[in-house]
This record gives structure tokens, C-alpha cells and sequence, in this order.
């Protein structure tokens, strides 16, 4: 039973009403029930492309803030990839000072309105929350994510954010390459020290994963848009359109057009794949291309959009990561009968954020848990008709500690699918390091850096975000832009 | 921005079309390509090779068949305009060398990404023999140009209405068979790429084919361009584009260029009656 956004604020009314002037006790605040996050109606939401989470009402934001104990240890600190004061913005957040708010976050992370949708709080401040602990669920621990971004949109709707200051220009140039997360952060911490910061992005928009990857539904490019203006505003110098290997070497960045130390943000490249037969028939596309049709070419708008899609009843998702739950909530929305996320191994292993997991159930994606995918067949068109699985069991663990799925002999079989999504991950984009001497890369492709500096093996060149940890998180590509950052100011002083 | 600075017609719906794009014109090499985008957010992506560059007036010559929706309105934009973005140099170039007897085919507009390849192994002193195929004689592009460079230039048409009538394939065997090259070089529509191919193979000689294959970001990571390369899945945008027309699986090639043909094929007749409807306006 859906409960609409009005319901849920009369529920938090009551609980501020109840509490209005009384002494909270540890006891009282962590027995605040969780404010739980308004949604659009799930059906409703299949049918379009706008966000599905509405964001807290003030009135849900001060009752969520109540249940934080302003404990003396601060575990959640220790949580956030990039340590903000949480228990300080909560504070600001329960008197209703959320200019104040913004500002305890700002001192440490750049794009809350972001990282308060995409992060995966259940994992880092969430999981050590005390007030989960005392309630012996993380999903009862204080609402983090969901306090930050009303605090993050409340200042953007507002107009009430800080302008960052910036630091008496330091005659020294920076490059940053790419324009994801690591990039904005990289280049808004630099742009701060006063050096002049030039981006070069090679799609013909920017933000990177945030535009071409993360759904509209989930990330709206709206609040993209507002951080790269906000960068613009700053002062940074945005080239969409460059590719930096192709259009320019790193090499004649420095040599030739006076950069004094570059920052290579390129993101994740290569859409993995099974090897398996049949991935090459018509109808078989990795998560990238699904998705950067649908977002960055907008062929969701089929009436304007010029890029086609293809048209879809069954879709199979291959991969349980929260790419795979973004594909399959988008061929949902794109019109598909039935989706079927297919996983080797079971629910509890999903990669995927139990949000996502969540959404995505509500939404009528099926989950085919424990089937590995032997073969993708066809027709004499070439056209996909189906996918051959096979049904695992799950036996040890394995180097990454999760149970490993053995396949069970004689249990093939072939389930119908027009459309096969393959979501299980990328290799490293090979471009840069193609183009520049002297960058050592690990087996995976991705490069080696100081892991104090993120310097990479050529001196002056810093890097950060997937293309040095494989696919990972926008927070933590946030993070190594904002080390990289650091290490680039001290790089650059002593030069 | 990149403004359009010289266009003409060459033919029924193939223009040539000259834009500003200093950094492409410094840097591109034979072989490699470029990426349109046009008209607001709205605006598909398309993969063009680069004809030729002057890295003096900072511009670079794409040769473009209005054969869709999207080309057919690059195409109908004028001198003066600008398309909003272009990215590139795309993909590797073309692996220049002393071969010896080069043997350059080119079909229809695919004789345009051939012509820098062919003027570069010309000007390192290789011996070089053009074959030019096309529908009929007004779907030729660069003749001039090509024969300025060419050692020999046979033109063969399907209905003979210039040079000899035929397909590309059969002075391409006479000449595997007498003059014995020592590499082929081969573009041109999918088709005839892959009926050339099969055409040299057993002769043994080397023969690199340039495919142009469905593509979004053209920078290695949609994974929309792969391609069966032997036993191997490859990428055109960063592996290609040019690859070992032996080891290409041009069937399945072609079965996936036709993804998308039904919808396309109807966009181009809402979007031939929009232009019709402009032009009557004007």
C-alpha cells in the first residue's frame, strides 16, 4: 500500500508535536521511528522518467534529525568516505538552520545534492550508526543520506549556498580530464587554491557517469547541470568535445599548451562481457550503451530524441549491480512486459543497494536469483529469442568472501528474452594510456598511483576515480578527486 | 562550434561539406574519423570520416550521404551555420608503410575516407592502383582527386554508365591475379567490403577494411561498435577501424548495422516531409 507524501508529513507532524519542549533520552530518540522516504506511486513511476524519491518534508527532516544522539564517539564520521560532520549538519538540520546545515557539509563534501541520492549510506555512515545499533538494524539507524539531501536541496532551491572563496590567482595551470564526480571535485578544490583549471570533456555534455549513466529517475540532470554551473561560476573553464589522447596528447597539454600538472578523472571504459555465444545478436547491448541511449541521447523521449531505441516485451538483465537495477527500472519505464534481473548468486549477495533492490521490486522487476547464463540464442534474423541458464547452488566462499555459485549439472533450459542487458561491469578505458608514454597500468588496465598522492608514474600527472579503482562509487571518485587535489596544490607549490 | 565554411552538392543526397575544427585539422591522420552532434539535446551522434584537412585554415573535409534522419538534416544546414559538436580524431590511423603495390578499393562515399589513406601512401613512394566503384557515374566522389594520386584508376559502375560496368570485385581479382599487390586497402558499404574480401583471401594477400559500425560515444565506452574479430570481440571506436578484412565476421556485421533499420527507415519519411514542408515555406 502506497503512502503518499502528505500522509507521511502528518506522521512526522505528530511526532515533532509530541516531543515539542520535552527532553529527549537516548531511549526516546532512537525509538523515533525511522522517516521514511516519500516516493512517487510505483505505479505511476513506471510510466515516467521523473524521480522517484520526493525528498523529505521539513517537518520529516526535523523528526528524522531528532533521532541522532549526538553521541560522543561519532562513528558515522568515520563511516563517510570523506568524513563529513554529520552529527554537526544533523544538529543545524533539527533547529530548521539548514543554511547552517549546508555549511558543516560543505566544509568536506561538494556535491551533497548528489551524494545524498547515490551514496551508499547503508554501507558507510548508516552501518555504524549508533542508533542502528541500538535498534540492531542498520535499516533503524538515522537517516543520513536522505537529512543531507533535503539539506543540499533546500539551499539550491533557496538560493542560499556558500560561494566557495577563492584563493588570489596562483599563475600555475591545471588540466582535469573527464568531467564525472573525481573531476568536479578535483577541479573545485583547485579552482579554490587559485590556480587556473581548465576540464576536457569528450561527450558533448558534462558530468560524466552522473549524465550518460545514472538515470534520470534516480538522478535528476537537473541537479548535474546546477554543480557544473556552479564550477563555471568559479571560474573553471569547460571544454566539452575534447578527448584528451585523440584531440590532445597529456604530453602536448604540458609541453605545448603551459599545464603544469594534469588530472585524469576518464572514468570507467569498456563495457564487460559473458564471452558466451550469441552476445553479438541483435537485441544483446551492455548496461552503457542501454543507459547512454536512454539518458545522455534522451531516446526515452521517443518523439524528439533522433537516437532509436529497440523495442522491447522480455528483457533479461545480466548482473545484480545498481547498473544492472538502473537498466532494467529503464526498459521498465521504456515500456518492456516483463524484466528479469538473472544473478549467479542469491539476493544477499546482490552488489546492488537494498534501496535500488527495493525500488526495483516495487516497480515488477523480476529476479531470477542463482541462474548463470550459458548462451544467448536466436533466431535466423539474428534477433535474440532467449537465454539459456543454468541454476547454481551456492558453495563456498570465494576470494571475495561471498559464497560461491557452483551450477548444477543438468538443469539447463531456455527462458524466452527479445532483449539481453549485460551489466557486469567495465575494464579500464585503454585511450590515455595508449597516448602517453611512460603511464604504467596494472593487469586490469587501471593505473598505478602514489596511493598518498595519487600521482601516477608520470611526474605531474594525478589521477583519480574509476580509471584508478575500477568501478566503484561517486563518493569515493569524489574522495581521490579531492586527495588528488590536495596533493596537486602541494605538488604545484614546491615547483 | 563548429562552423560550415564551403558546402556542395556532389550528388542526389552526398555533400561535401567543410567545417572549422583547428585542433581536429592538427592532429588527424588517414584513417581516422569524427563524431557530429547536432541540434540540441535532442541530436543523435554520428561517425563521419575525415576526407581531407587543411591545418592552415584549421578546417577538415567530411563527405556526407544524406541517407537518414540525422544526415539529412547536417546536410541541410548551409555555409554560415555551425554544428554544435564535433569530437575527434576517432579511432587509430591507418598503419602507413612501405608496402610496395598498394591496392586502395573504394565504393561510393567510402571513397572519401580512402582518399588521405591512399594520398599517403602515394606520397611515401608506394606504387598505388585505385580501384573507384558506384551505383552509376553521378555517385562519384573525389574522382579528381583520386586520379591526381593514383598510379592507375579503373572506375567500374553497376550500370556502366562510367568506366567499366560491373562490380569492384572483378578488377579486383584480375588485379590480384597480374599485378599481384602487396596489400588492399578497402571501404565502402558492408556489402561490398565483405564480397572484396572474400575475393583476396585466396590469393593471401593482406587486406585491412575500415568498418563504420553503429556508435554512440565513440570513445570506447558504449561497447554498441563490437565487432567479431577472429575468435575475438573488438571495439571500432579504439581497436579500429581498420581491421583484417580476413578475420571479420561480416555476417554478423551487417545483421547488427540493421538494428535499428525499421525505426529509421520511418523517421526518414517524417523527417523528408518536415524538410519538404520548411522548403515550401521558404
Amino acid at each position: 500500500m502506497h503512502i503518499t507524501r502528505e500522509e507521511l508529513n502528518k506522521t512526522a507532524e505528530d511526532i515533532l508535536s509530541k516531543y515539542d519542549g520535552v527532553t529527549l533520552t537516548a531511549k526516546d530518540r532512537a525509538g523515533i521511528p525511522v522517516q521514511e522516504m516519500p516516493a512517487q506511486d510505483p505505479s505511476v513511476r513506471i510510466t515516467n522518467m521523473e524521480e522517484v524519491n520526493e525528498g523529505y518534508t521539513e517537518a520529516q527532516v526535523k523528526a528524522e534529525a531528532l533521532r541522532c544522539l549526538q553521541c560522543k564517539n561519532k562513528p558515522c564520521i568515520k563511516g563517510c568516505p570523506v568524513g563529513i560532520n554529520i552529527p554537526g549538519f544533523i544538529a543545524k538540520a533539527a533547529e530548521g538552520d539548514f543554511a547552517g546545515a549546508n555549511q558543516v557539509i560543505k566544509e568536506s563534501s561538494l556535491l551533497p545534492s548528489i551524494c545524498g541520492r547515490v551514496c551508499p549510506q547503508e554501507s558507510q555512515c548508516q552501518a555504524t550508526c549508533t542508533v542502528g545499533k541500538m535498534n540492531k538494524d542498520v535499516n533503524k539507524a538515522v537517516s543520513i543520506g536522505r537529512i543531507e539531501r533535503f539539506v543540499a536541496d533546500y539551499v539550491r532551491e533557496n538560493d542560499c549556498d556558500v560561494a566557495p572563496e577563492i584563493k588570489k590567482a596562483s599563475g600555475k595551470r591545471v588540466a582535469i580530464v573527464g568531467s564525472g564526480p573525481s573531476s568536479i571535485a578535483a577541479a573545485a578544490d583547485l579552482r579554490k587554491a587559485g590556480h587556473e583549471v581548465v576540464m576536457f570533456e569528450a561527450l558533448h555534455k558534462a558530468g560524466g557517469v552522473l549524465v550518460y549513466g545514472i538515470p534520470e529517475f534516480r538522478l535528476p540532470k537537473k541537479l548535474v547541470q546546477h554543480e557544473i554551473d556552479n564550477l563555471k561560476a568559479m571560474g573553471v573553464e569547460i571544454n566539452l568535445n575534447y578527448l584528451v589522447g585523440k584531440t590532445r596528447t597529456i604530453e602536448t597539454l604540458m609541453s605545448k599548451d603551459g599545464f603544469d600538472a594534469v588530472f585524469v578523472g576518464s572514468g570507467a571504459g569498456l563495457p564487460k562481457f559473458m564471452n558466451i555465444p550469441g552476445e553479438n545478436l541483435i537485441g544483446v547491448f551492455s548496461a552503457n550503451e542501454y543507459l547512454t541511449r536512454s539518458n545522455l541521447m534522451k531516446a526515452y523521449d521517443e518523439k524528439h530524441s533522433r537516437t532509436p531505441l529497440w523495442e522491447s516485451k522480455r528483457v533479461a538483465i545480466f548482473g545484480g549491480g545498481n547498473v544492472a537495477m538502473d537498466a532494467a527500472r529503464t526498459a521498465k519505464r521504456l515500456g518492456a512486459e516483463n524484466v528479469t534481473i538473472i544473478y549467479r548468486r542469491s539476493e544477499e549477495e546482490l552488489p546492488a543497494r537494498v534501496e535500488e533492490v527495493g525500488h526495483a521490486k516495487e516497480e515488477g522487476i523480476e529476479f531470477m536469483m542463482l541462474h548463470q547464463p550459458h548462451a544467448i540464442v536466436g533466431d535466423d534474423k539474428g534477433h535474440v529469442t532467449g537465454v539459456k541458464v543454468v541454476t547454481c547452488e551456492l558453495g563456498e566462499p570465494d576470494a571475495s568472501g561471498r559464497r560461491r555459485p557452483v551450477e548444477i549439472e543438468g538443469t539447463e533450459q531456455v527462458v524466452d528474452f527479445d532483449t539481453v542487458v549485460v551489466s557486469i561491469g567495465n575494464t579500464s578505458n585503454p585511450l590515455i594510456k595508449q597516448t602517453t608514454e611512460g603511464i604504467d597500468v596494472n593487469r586490469r588496465g587501471n593505473f598505478i598511483v602514489n596511493e598518498e598522492t595519487l600521482e601516477t608514474t608520470v611526474p605531474g600527472v594525478f589521477a583519480g576515480g574509476d580509471i584508478v579503482l575500477g568501478a566503484a562509487t561517486v563518493i569515493l571518485a569524489m574522495g581521490q578527486g579531492r586527495k588528488a587535489a590536495a596533493a596537486i596544490n602541494a605538488y604545484l607549490g614546491d615547483k | 562550434m563548429n562552423k560550415i565554411v564551403y558546402k556542395e552538392q556532389l550528388s542526389n543526397d552526398i555533400y561535401k561539406i567543410i567545417i572549422q575544427a583547428p585542433l581536429i585539422a592538427e592532429a588527424r591522420k588517414p584513417g581516422q574519423f569524427v563524431i557530429l552532434q547536432d541540434g540540441g539535446d535532442f541530436g543523435e551522434r554520428i561517425p563521419l570520416t575525415i576526407a581531407d584537412a587543411d591545418t592552415e585554415k584549421g578546417t577538415i573535409t567530411l563527405i556526407i550521404q544524406a541517407s537518414g534522419e540525422s544526415t539529412m538534416l547536417l546536410t541541410s544546414k548551409e555555409v554560415g551555420d555551425s554544428y554544435d559538436n564535433v569530437l575527434g580524431p576517432l579511432g587509430n590511423p591507418t598503419e602507413l608503410d612501405n608496402y610496395g603495390k598498394v591496392l586502395c578499393v573504394g565504393g561510393g562515399v567510402g571513397v572519401a575516407p580512402m582518399y588521405p589513406i591512399a594520398k599517403a601512401l602515394h606520397n611515401m613512394g608506394n606504387e598505388v592502383k585505385i580501384i573507384m566503384g558506384a551505383r552509376n557515374k553521378d555517385l562519384f566522389v573525389m574522382k579528381d582527386e583520386m586520379r591526381a594520386i593514383a598510379d592507375e584508376l579503373i572506375l567500374i559502375t553497376d550500370d556502366g554508365s562510367s568506366g567499366r560496368k560491373g562490380l569492384v570485385t572483378e578488377p579486383l581479382k584480375e588485379l590480384c591475379e597480374e599485378w599481384k599487390p602487396d596489400v588492399v586497402f578497402i571501404i565502402g558499404p558492408p556489402i561490398m567490403m565483405k564480397f572484396c574480401a572474400l575475393t583476396t583471401k585466396p590469393f593471401g594477400i593482406k587486406s585491412y577494411a575500415s568498418l563504420n559500425t553503429i556508435m554512440i560515444d565513440g570513445t570506447g565506452m558504449c561497447g554498441g561498435c563490437r565487432v567479431s574479430i577472429g575468435d575475438d570481440t573488438k571495439f571500432v571506436c579504439v581497436d579500429g577501424p581498420e581491421f583484417d578484412a580476413h578475420k571479420v565476421d561480416w555476417n554478423n556485421m551487417l545483421t547488427r548495422l540493421g538494428t535499428y533499420k525499421g525505426i529509421e527507415t520511418e523517421k526518414k519519411q517524417e523527417c523528408l516531409c518536415e524538410l519538404k514542408q520548411k522548403n515550401e515555406a521558404r
